[in-house]
């Protein structure tokens, strides 16, 4: 007792009290320092070693016009970042508005028994299912059961399968982190339960709704395994009709309908082969897909800034 | 246990039919000797009544039983203040009045809250229906993530009012009824959070007044604001006495006696005594009362 005492009330004790807690925090923020730069440095260690080997193809413009080759020197990524902004417009139409609903629904709407329950066990369960056994749950259902080819809509629904527990999870957080005033605010002014929801839960859960988006369309976009277990071509040399046309009625879906090759399959198909030259051409398409990545990423800061300034 | 007084032998049957017995008396129940003779006490006003509410009981989803048997009137266009010790139920009283408890899972109600002059009870009307005509404030000022504009209106736009002009008079109208109109009418477009506590939550009174309310309950609106911003918000309840039925629980026995007509007062889940709040202040019936306004407990 008359040790806690002194402890307590000793100036000196104080003092060395501090200096140890001072210096728990020094050594905490320079191991997190610490952490930090080594992924930042391995991160950009690796996009620069890229850029560097695909510099060559990166600087020719018919990198980016041209249809793959035989010759490294002749192929191009044309029908791979087509195809990939493509099928990433037909995942996001997809998995975003019924990731969202999902969400909301399980969230707001259901009631809490063993099917919801169930529900919420498998979506979790879900996230983590490695992205192959989707492909192989495409290629049963899609292609052999609904008899679709292998095209920009089918991929499209493959990969949407894969992030919607992102999604869908990411809705729920989000949802869950409003605070109950704001519901009971909406409420008590004799908000229904959609108009609560649609104009005062959404508006505020976004900034978390959006992130959880982002963070399932940059997984969908690096996706490879599904997509050739689906039976994605490698070898593309032409486009899908063009959306919109001097013809009635201006524009058309025909590009839903097409095969299609992505981004991720075209480097695949090039480290595969063994020739130097087509290694420079991965290189130089991996960093054409990071910068499309970080694109997507960007507008969406876009749009979260936009909603935000428009309230 | 009656809810009402119990001296008086004529009381005592009134429990299971209040409405139509009791509307009868419209006579002040005879003061007793002195004070402390009383278990409870339950005046009867003489002004018109927007509500009564009759031997209301109320369940939280755990099974806890919040209020008992609770019977009191809520007089028209006065200012009523409900005061109690934490833990009483004056807060979940208050959410009974405007089903806001129907957001939760398993809570259950009994008795009767009778709207005058409708004679509607309020328990078995549709909950969103109850909450178009009964306002709340909250404790903390809880203002949407909008701008002050669209925060003043929230309810007209739930009410699906579109037109430009409607919504911008009412908007100024209420604003100036919560004392706020100068102090934003330069910022109407800016986000409501900019504003200070005391201005969210008069923003907050402005948000429940825009779409005029039969009844207009408060919960402890001023608990988290520094004295000016108070005395402001008691200003603004003093000038809508005589416009709006208004219920407020209090932990200030001063604002209670400074703001409102009437006082009730609960422990434990039941009323205790429901005075004019001179006569409650100065006079308390039950010696439970006085003891907890001259601060000998709670
Ligand atoms: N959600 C809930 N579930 C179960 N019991 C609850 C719940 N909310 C409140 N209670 C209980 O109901 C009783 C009344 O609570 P209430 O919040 O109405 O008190 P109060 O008078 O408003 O207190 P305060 O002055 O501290 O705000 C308390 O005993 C409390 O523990
Ligand atoms: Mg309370």
């Amino acid at each position: 007792m008359a040790t806690l005492n002194q402890t307590i009330s000793d100036a000196q004790a104080h003092a060395s009290l501090v200096r140890r807690n001072k210096n728990q925090d020094i050594l905490i923020a320079g191991l997190g320092m610490l952490i930090l730069v080594i992924a930042i440095s391995t991160l950009l260690a690796m996009f620069l070693d890229l850029f560097i080997t695909g510099l060559p193809r990166l600087q020719d413009p018919d990198f980016y016009l041209n249809f793959p080759s035989r010759k490294a020197e002749e192929a191009g990524i044309l029908s791979a970042w087509v195809g990939t902004i493509l099928v990433m417009i037909v995942t996001a139409c997809i998995s975003v508005p019924l990731g969202i609903a999902a969400g909301v629904y399980l969230e707001e709407y259901a009631g809490s028994n063993w099917v919801t329950d169930l529900i919420e066990i498998n979506v979790t369960n879900l996230a983590g299912v490695p992205s192959i056994v989707y492909g192989l749950l495409a290629l049963g259902l899609f292609i052999y059961a609904f008899g679709m080819s292998e095209t920009v809509l089918v991929a499209g629904l493959v990969l949407s399968l894969l992030i919607l527990p992102v999604i869908i999870v990411s809705t729920r957080e989000a949802i869950r982190s409003i605070p109950e005033a704001y519901k009971e605010a909406a409420i008590g002014l004799g908000a229904d339960q959609w108009q609560t929801t649609y104009s005062y839960i959404l508006p505020a859960a976004r900034p978390g709704i959006i992130t959880g988006a982002i963070v399932g369309l940059s997984r969908a976009i690096g996706e490879t395994a599904p997509l050739i277990t689906i039976g994605a071509l490698t070898y593309i040399a032409f486009l899908p009709n063009a959306p919109v046309s001097g013809d009635f009625p201006f524009i058309n879906f025909d590009w839903v309908t097409s095969p299609f090759t992505v981004m991720p399959i075209q480097m695949f198909s090039w480290v595969s082969r063994p020739q130097a030259e087509f290694q420079i051409n991965a290189a130089a398409a991996g960093v054409v897909l990071m910068v499309l990545t970080l694109m997507m990423n960007a507008i969406a800061i876009y749009i979260r800034y936009k909603v935000r300034r428009t309230d | 246990m009656t809810s009402f007084s119990k001296s008086t032998g004529m009381m005592k049957n009134l429990s299971s039919t209040a409405t139509p017995v009791a509307a009868k008396r419209t006579h002040h129940a005879p003061p007793p000797a002195s004070a402390g003779q009383q278990d409870t006490w339950l005046l009867e006003p003489t002004e018109d009544l927007r509500a009564r509410i009759s031997n209301l009981e109320f369940w939280y989803g755990d099974g806890t039983q919040a209020i008992q048997q609770l019977s009191m009137p809520l007089v028209d266009k006065r200012v009523t203040a409900l005061i109690g010790p934490s833990g009483c139920g004056k807060s979940t009283f208050l959410r009974c009045l405007n089903r806001m408890h129907d957001l939760y899972k398993g809570v259950k109600y009994a008795g009767e809250i009778t709207l005058m002059p409708e004679n509607v009870n309020l328990i078995e009307l549709d909950p969103m229906a109850v909450r178009l005509r009964v306002g709340m404030v909250f404790q903390k000022p809880n203002p949407f993530p909008k701008t002050i504009y669209e925060n003043t209106i929230a309810g007209l736009r739930i009410r699906g009012i579109k037109k430009r002009a409607v919504l911008d008079e009412m908007a100024e109208k209420s604003l100036r009824q919560a004392a706020l109109w100068d102090e934003v009418k330069d910022r109407l477009h800016q986000s409501a959070l900019s504003l200070s506590g005391g201005q969210q939550q008069r923003l907050c009174i402005a948000r429940a007044l825009a779409v005029q309310p039969d009844i207009l309950l408060l919960d402890e609106p001023t608990s988290a604001l520094d004295p000016i911003a108070t005395a402001r918000i008691e200003d603004l309840l003093n000038e809508l006495e005589g416009q709006v039925t208004i219920l407020m629980v209090t932990h200030n026995m001063q604002q209670a006696a400074r703001i409102s007509n009437y006082t009730a007062y609960m422990y434990m889940g039941q009323l205790v005594e429901f005075n004019e709040t001179d006569a409650l202040f100065t006079r308390p019936k039950c010696q439970r009362t006085e003891d907890y306004i001259s601060g000998r407990f709670g």
